[in-house]
């Protein structure tokens, strides 16, 4: 399939897994939106070494899968390309910090070492909660979210034409690109002596299919604001499971619960 | 219900309009055709009456002038389907874009989840209801387009190009629909005997000026005139033999 067709569909695909309806899927999104926020806001917080204590902030979205009823595989797939940059922030660390911080057996590990696998679990782990969030929350519910915190209303529509937009742009692409190959047989890509106009095609082929997508919605009553009754009943417990889960992404985050354990022992 | 006096329409300033001073009226309850040949303004115009499109002269919708005050009120009361349903579809499933419109303007859930039930049955496209749009064909695409508008209980519906992609049973059925709505209808399209079954009345631009209008039999049989703005005689009006 077309490169781009694929991509639309993938973040067509999120969406649909959005709307699901597990235990995830019913908390009410402005709970899930508070949970995220904070998990990622701890998970970044742990210290530069701090990688045994981390360890324990991956349960919570590993169980998260579990009850969404989605497989934890979907999340890296679909975050595939973004991974290794998230993974690529701390390469460097070894390089510059090369005093020895652990020994197992003969293996000596440099703190840069440590601090490199450190800040990649952060950056694996909080993708994987923002993932967890976007796809049992539909773009529209987690916008009317952001909306009662008062969030500008200005950001809210921005975030939600880009998510329809995008999806419209790599529509353009897909159907540009075969439009290409069809009378450019054999070739792989696309030439570049051709970028120039294909590349102007598709802005304004987009610009003009975002107008046309943002009138449709301004026919049907959208202002910008999600002032109307809310479409799906949430489970009334959220907040009340907000709040113990953040209360637990707090403890795991003061108390190291690896080395509690092995002092149990 | 509708009036347009002297209404002129440009994309770009200084370009030459693309609407040349339109006047025209268009009564409670008529159905009216809106034909012509490709670019000769029939979109341009139907998007200028639900105030996408910035214009010269004056429109009335409803009673009411198409001015900024009277846009959501106009737009509350008017039903387009546009030309290109992917882009009139924007969410993730049928039943959601069809609830948006409705929930919008203040209509409960359960409301609009039983008007989007009844517009889907009107079209027999029930089994639209929980299926995705990027996974629709291009004529189910148009029905649930359609389905869309119809469950908003607009005063009035302008559609583009409505039979465009369906199937000719589903043509048929839409033609049915047409005939049952009640209120009033501009059908922008090239498919004239739709426009022969459906409308009483046609509007002919050409070139973004009215080349003629009146009554849909009188025009549609006008071969003389059809040709001359590039159109030909509806299907069902050429003597057998000629075809
Ligand atoms: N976004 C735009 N910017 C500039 N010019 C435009 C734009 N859209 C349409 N036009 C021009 O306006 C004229 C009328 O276009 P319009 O889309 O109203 O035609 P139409 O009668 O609907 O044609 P069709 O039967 O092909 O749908 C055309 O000449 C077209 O080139
Ligand atoms: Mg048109």
């Amino acid at each position: 399939m077309n490169k781009a067709r694929k991509a639309g569909a993938e973040i067509k695909a999120v969406e649909a897994l959005a709307q699901g309806n597990s235990l995830v899927h019913r908390l009410s999104p402005l709970s899930k939106l508070a949970m995220a926020l904070a998990y990622i806001i701890i998970t970044v917080s742990f210290g530069k070494y701090d990688y045994s204590a981390l360890i324990v902030m991956l349960l919570f979205p590993v169980i998260g899968y579990q009850l969404a009823l989605i497989p934890i595989g979907t999340c890296f797939y679909k975050l595939r390309i973004v991974l290794p940059l998230v993974c690529a922030v701390g390469v460097f660390n070894p390089v510059f910090d090369r005093e020895i911080m652990l020994r197992i057996g003969n293996v000596a590990v440099s703190g840069g070492v440590i601090s490199m696998i450190t800040l990649m679990m952060k950056g694996v782990f909080s993708l994987m909660m923002s993932f967890l969030l976007v796809s049992t929350t539909p773009v529209d519910e987690l916008c009317r979210a952001l909306r009662k915190i008062h969030f500008p209303k200005l950001l809210v529509s921005l975030l939600l034409l880009t998510f329809r937009y995008v999806s419209a742009m790599l529509d353009e692409v897909a159907v540009m690109t075969d439009a290409y190959h069809l009378r450019a047989p054999g070739q792989k890509g696309i030439h570049f002596s051709a970028w120039g106009t294909f590349l102007g095609q598709l802005i304004l082929r987009s610009s003009d299919r975002a107008n046309e997508i943002y009138s449709a919605m301004l026919l049907r009553g959208f202002t910008g604001d999600f002032d109307y009754s809310p479409p799906k009943k949430y489970s009334r417990l959220s907040p009340l499971i907000a709040l113990i889960l953040i209360s637990l992404f707090i403890a795991a985050r003061l108390f190291n619960v690896i080395s509690l354990f092995g002092r149990l022992k | 219900m509708i009036r347009f006096e002297n209404v002129c329409v440009s994309y770009e300033k200084g370009d030459a309009p693309v609407l040349d001073s339109l006047s025209f009226e268009i009564k409670a309850g008529e159905s009216v055709g809106l034909i012509g040949s490709n670019g000769a303004g029939k979109s341009t115009l139907l998007k200028t009456l639900t105030g996408l499109l910035s214009y010269d002269g004056n429109i009335t919708v409803c009673n009411l002038p198409l001015t900024k005050d009277n846009l959501a009120e106009i737009r509350r009361k008017t039903g387009y389907v546009m030309q290109n349903s992917d882009n009139q579809l924007f969410m993730p499933k049928v039943i959601d874009d069809m609830i948006f419109g409705p929930v919008n303007y203040g209509e409960s859930r359960e409301n609009a989840e039983k008007s989007a039930d009844e517009a889907l049955a009107k079209l027999g496209a029930e089994y639209l209801k929980d299926r995705y749009n990027h996974k629709i064909s291009g004529g189910e695409k148009r029905l649930a387009a359609i389905a869309t508008v119809l469950a908003m209980k607009p005063e009035i519906l302008l559609f583009d190009e409505p039979s465009s992609a369906l199937d000719p049973k589903n043509r048929r059925s839409l033609i049915s629909i047409l005939n049952s709505i009640p209120e009033t209808k501009i059908i922008a399209t090239h498919d004239l005997d739709l426009v022969l079954d459906t409308c009483e009345r046609v509007i002919l631009l050409s070139g973004g000026r009215i080349a003629a209008q009146g009554n849909a039999g009188n025009i549609l049989k006008d071969k003389e005139l059809l040709e001359k703005n590039n159109l030909e005689l509806p299907l069902s009006l050429i003597p057998r033999g000629e075809i």
